[in-house]
């Protein structure tokens, strides 16, 4: 590993005067996948935000190196920080084409965007048959491939990931997460990713870090944490 | 015939303002769910800027070009300085503080200017166009003018970068920030297009109400209702709607309740809708926010 | 059992204390404005109701004051109809209207209500002046009637008996809306401001409500406009424009929104203000016109950022600091 591309430290978080994060530390590396796992509630989508700068935060974010805790969310954004949060943040009016341009609206070099296109239709065909389609009328599975595409045509260095199973069937699920893995290692595209649904995200992530209510409750490489029978039992239900 | 043809004409040139102007709210209302009124006196102002201008010795279209970009700066500004402090404060509060806006702008025109009615030039001056007599030169320049705002202001949000930010800006905020768009900017961009649209509504209207600081408020208020009969969430329903009442008004204003009494058929237009059609006729139906 | 006076109400005795006194140590002019205020108090008090208490907005309130002093007038003047009979009269019709126009704007939130009143605002004068009603309200030339004389041989002037009906309205209107605000139908106006959806959750009829609050709104500034009509001995269409519907959102405004005793400020401010730069321009000319539409925005914009109480907001939390000082 060539060391972590996001570091945090220390992070509180709060919507409006509750503190929701008590002092959270963990890291992505480099090229690596890390999941947050933990029940509802316990603040995962909150990590995300927090980190987005969507909700108030202290800490110390260091994104390769860089404090961020202090930024704003479009800046953080325009650093490469892609975030495809709950409910997948689809710009419902807005054509496939459209939703995906807004993806590379900060990036100036046009030939690589049009390269990116084809990439991202290249994993996702389905959004290249729809893409001048409103966005808002694609089915759950779709709009999730179209908010993972226009992250990526972000050229992300780390792609935050919230809940991208949820409400969707298994299938669409088992796809979904191929392509994710597909793109973390053949791409080598750094990724937090939360989930609910533990076993599919300690397949695709190296390291994982348990969340109860605010805090790391553990943390570690996930092969170890994945064979971990009595953390599963207590922690992941399954 | 000849007489009910200059009828439909002269609506049909106000109709244009109505319709550039009913644009300028529903792009403001498209961004924020509010309605700005203080657009009138914003307006009203940029036109005696351009009729200072004018009357320095300014050639017409330098003074236009001139009134334009300064008052998209202007809006920018208001955007910034007066608007954005209560973007979370309730309706009621951005009401009056749009009222206040309008009773300033209304204010500062009358000190700086006076308030006696003043002529405003046509750069469209002249005999009618092709050779046609129900229309003159003023109103045929008018509606080219209405059209081709409309055209442009069509063309930047439908093909420019910058116009898919501020349409994405406008439908999800927090999606916009994730992909890196300063959604705060294009609100303040979104004043300052308004405010500049709003300056060549004045500018068309002025030769035909004459400029003086009240000059607008009949304007707004037909835009209001062109707005609303389209539908406010719907800029082309609501430029559709400015034509309408323009036209409407004018014909009820010739030969059914009297030029003095026009007004009231946008007071009735806007009852009217909202009595049997309240999303207007191009707009989507109205859902209470929760 | 014996109460302690609060302080809310002994500044409440002390002002009508004051304003009873107020006849009888000033004159002419002074008396005419005094009335003035106490009109403009009487409308303030039904905008407040409505846009302070209810959260409704109007920016159309000078259209009923119209219809209460046109109506007032033409009944007085044209059918004969005594001035006491024709007050009360006059603001029936207010509310009627009020509740009817309210009726199609409410369900679809502030803003259209906001545009509807707006409408209503910009067209009434052209309305007032419509020529096929001329028989009835004049025209642009309006209706003149006679100033009503003290009845009953009482010792007052026109001016003094005028001060005095309108501080009995005031006063009866003031208490009459106290009572409403603080019963349970005043509880539910408040919820319908601040909790619309619970409110209507848990079996409040919002339209019903909110329609008859518009009304109730709307006679408060019929009886105003049919007194002003009395005090001015004269209605036209061009007093009652935009800028008279803007002055009572501004008095609102200025005194406390919801703050019932607020409107005495409101109305102070917006009957002195304009006088005040009509003194001004006969030194500084014309321009001079143009001070009350900028102090008016400014304190709007002002009062939102800063002072969203208005000056009751203001004074109330003076008060409690120095009372939590003793």
């Amino acid at each position: 590993m060539s060391g972590a591309i996001l570091e945090v430290r220390g992070l509180n978080a709060f919507y409006g005067p509750i503190q929701a994060l008590f002092g959270l530390d963990f890291a992505v590396e480099e090229g690596g996948a890390t999941a947050l796992l933990g029940a509802n509630g316990a603040g995962k989508t909150t990590t995300l935000r927090a980190l987005s700068g969507l909700i108030r935060r202290q800490g110390d974010i260091r994104l390769g190196g860089k404090p961020i805790a202090g930024l704003s969310t479009e800046a953080i954004a325009r650093l490469g920080v892609a975030h495809v949060p709950d409910g997948r943040g689809t710009f419902t009016e807005l054509t496939v084409e459209e939703n995906l341009r807004l993806g590379a609206y900060v990036r100036s070099d046009r030939r690589g965007v049009r390269r990116d296109f084809e990439r991202v239709f290249g994993y996702f065909p389905r959004l290249a048959e729809r893409r001048r389609q409103q966005a808002g009328t694609l089915s759950g599975g779709e709009q999730q491939m179209l908010a993972i595409s226009r992250a990526l045509l972000m050229r992300p260095a780390l792609l935050m990931l919230d809940e991208p199973s949820f409400g969707l069937a298994p299938m669409v699920v088992a796809e979904i997460f191929r392509i994710l893995a597909a793109i973390n290692r053949d791409e080598g595209v750094s990724m937090l990713i939360v989930e609910q649904n533990a076993s599919l995200a300690l397949d695709l992530a190296d390291r994982a870090v348990l969340i109860e209510t605010g805090r790391a409750a553990m943390s570690g490489p996930s092969q170890t944490r994945g064979a971990d029978d009595a953390v599963r039992r207590s922690y992941l239900g399954y | 015939m000849n007489a009910f043809l200059h009828q439909l004409a002269s609506g049909a040139a106000l109709g244009g303002v109505y319709a550039i102007m009913a644009l300028a709210l529903v792009m403001i209302y498209q961004a924020t769910q509010l309605v700005n009124f203080a657009q009138g006196e914003m307006a009203m102002f940029s036109t005696y800027f351009a009729w200072k201008l004018t009357d320095l010795g300014w050639p017409y279209w330098r003074a236009f070009a001139v009134t334009v970009v300064v008052s998209f700066l202007g809006g920018v500004l208001i955007e910034r300085v007066v608007v954005r402090p209560f973007a979370k404060a309730p309706v009621l509060a951005s009401v009056i503080v749009f009222i206040g806006l309008s009773l300033i702008f209304n204010a500062l025109a009358g000190w700086l200017y006076g308030y006696s009615v003043t002529d405003f030039p046509t750069p469209f001056d002249g005999p009618p166009w092709f050779g046609q007599r129900a229309m003159s030169a003023h109103e045929s320049g008018s509606i080219l003018v209405s059209l081709a705002v409309l055209m442009l202001v069509y063309a930047f949000f439908r093909f420019t970068p910058l116009g898919l930010a501020m349409r994405a800006a406008a439908q999800n905020p927090t999606s916009s920030r994730l992909v890196g768009i300063r959604v705060g900017w294009m609100l303040a961009i979104g004043w300052g297009l308004a405010a500049a649209i709003g300056a060549i509504a004045g500018m068309m209207a002025a030769p035909i109400v004459y400029l003086d600081p009240n000059m607008m408020a009949g304007v707004l208020l037909y835009a209001f209702a062109g707005a609303v009969l389209g539908g406010i969430d719907n800029p082309f329903g609501a430029a559709f709607g400015g034509f309408a009442v323009g036209v409407t008004e004018n014909l009820m204003g010739a030969y059914v309740v009297g030029s003095e009494v026009k007004l009231s058929v946008a007071l009735a237009i806007i009852v009217g809708v909202l009595v049997w059609r309240p999303s207007g006729l191009f707009g989507r139906r109205l859902v209470a926010r929760v | 059992m014996s109460r302690v006076a609060q302080p809310g109400t002994i500044l409440r005795l002390a002002v009508l204390a004051a304003a009873l006194a107020f006849p009888f140590a000033a004159s002419g002019y002074h008396l005419y404005q005094g009335a003035q205020v106490l009109i403009f108090a009487i409308a303030l008090l039904g905008l407040n109701l409505l846009t302070g208490v209810n959260g409704q907005i109007s920016l159309g309130h000078g259209a009923f004051f119209a219809i209460g002093g046109y109506g007032a007038a033409i009944l007085t003047a044209k059918l004969g109809v005594p001035y006491l009979l024709a007050v009360p009269l006059a603001s029936l019709v207010c509310f009627g209207a009020g509740f009817l126009f309210g009726f199609p704007a409410l369900r679809f939130g502030g803003l259209y209500l906001a545009l509807a009143t707006f409408a209503l605002a910009v067209a009434t004068p052209q309305i007032l002046a419509y020529k096929g009603f001329d028989f009835l309200t004049g025209g642009s030339s309006g209706v003149s009637l006679a100033k009503p004389h003290a009845p009953f041989a009482l010792p007052l002037t026109t001016d003094q008996w005028l001060y005095c009906l309108c501080l009995l309205c005031a006063a009866v209107l003031y208490w009459a809306a106290r009572n409403l605000v603080e019963s349970r139908v005043g509880r539910a106006l408040v919820a319908l401001r601040d909790q619309p959806i619970a409110a209507e959750a848990m079996g409040v009829n919002a339209a019903l409500y909110k329609t008859t609050c518009f009304g109730v709104s709307a006679l408060y500034a019929g009886v105003a406009g049919a007194l002003s009509a009395l005090a001015v001995g004269f209605v036209s269409p061009e007093s009652f424009g935009l800028s008279l519907s803007l002055s009572f959102l501004v008095g609102i405004v200025v005194g406390g929104l919801g703050s019932l005793g607020g409107v005495l400020f409101g109305a102070l401010f917006i009957e002195f203000v304009p006088n005040l730069a009509d003194q001004l321009s006969v030194t500084f000319g014309e321009s001079a016109k143009a001070l009350p539409g900028a102090i008016y925005g400014g304190l709007l914009i002002l009062a939102m950022a800063v002072m969203p109480g208005g000056v009751a907001g203001a004074l109330e939390a003076a008060m409690r600091r120095v009372s939590r000082k003793k």
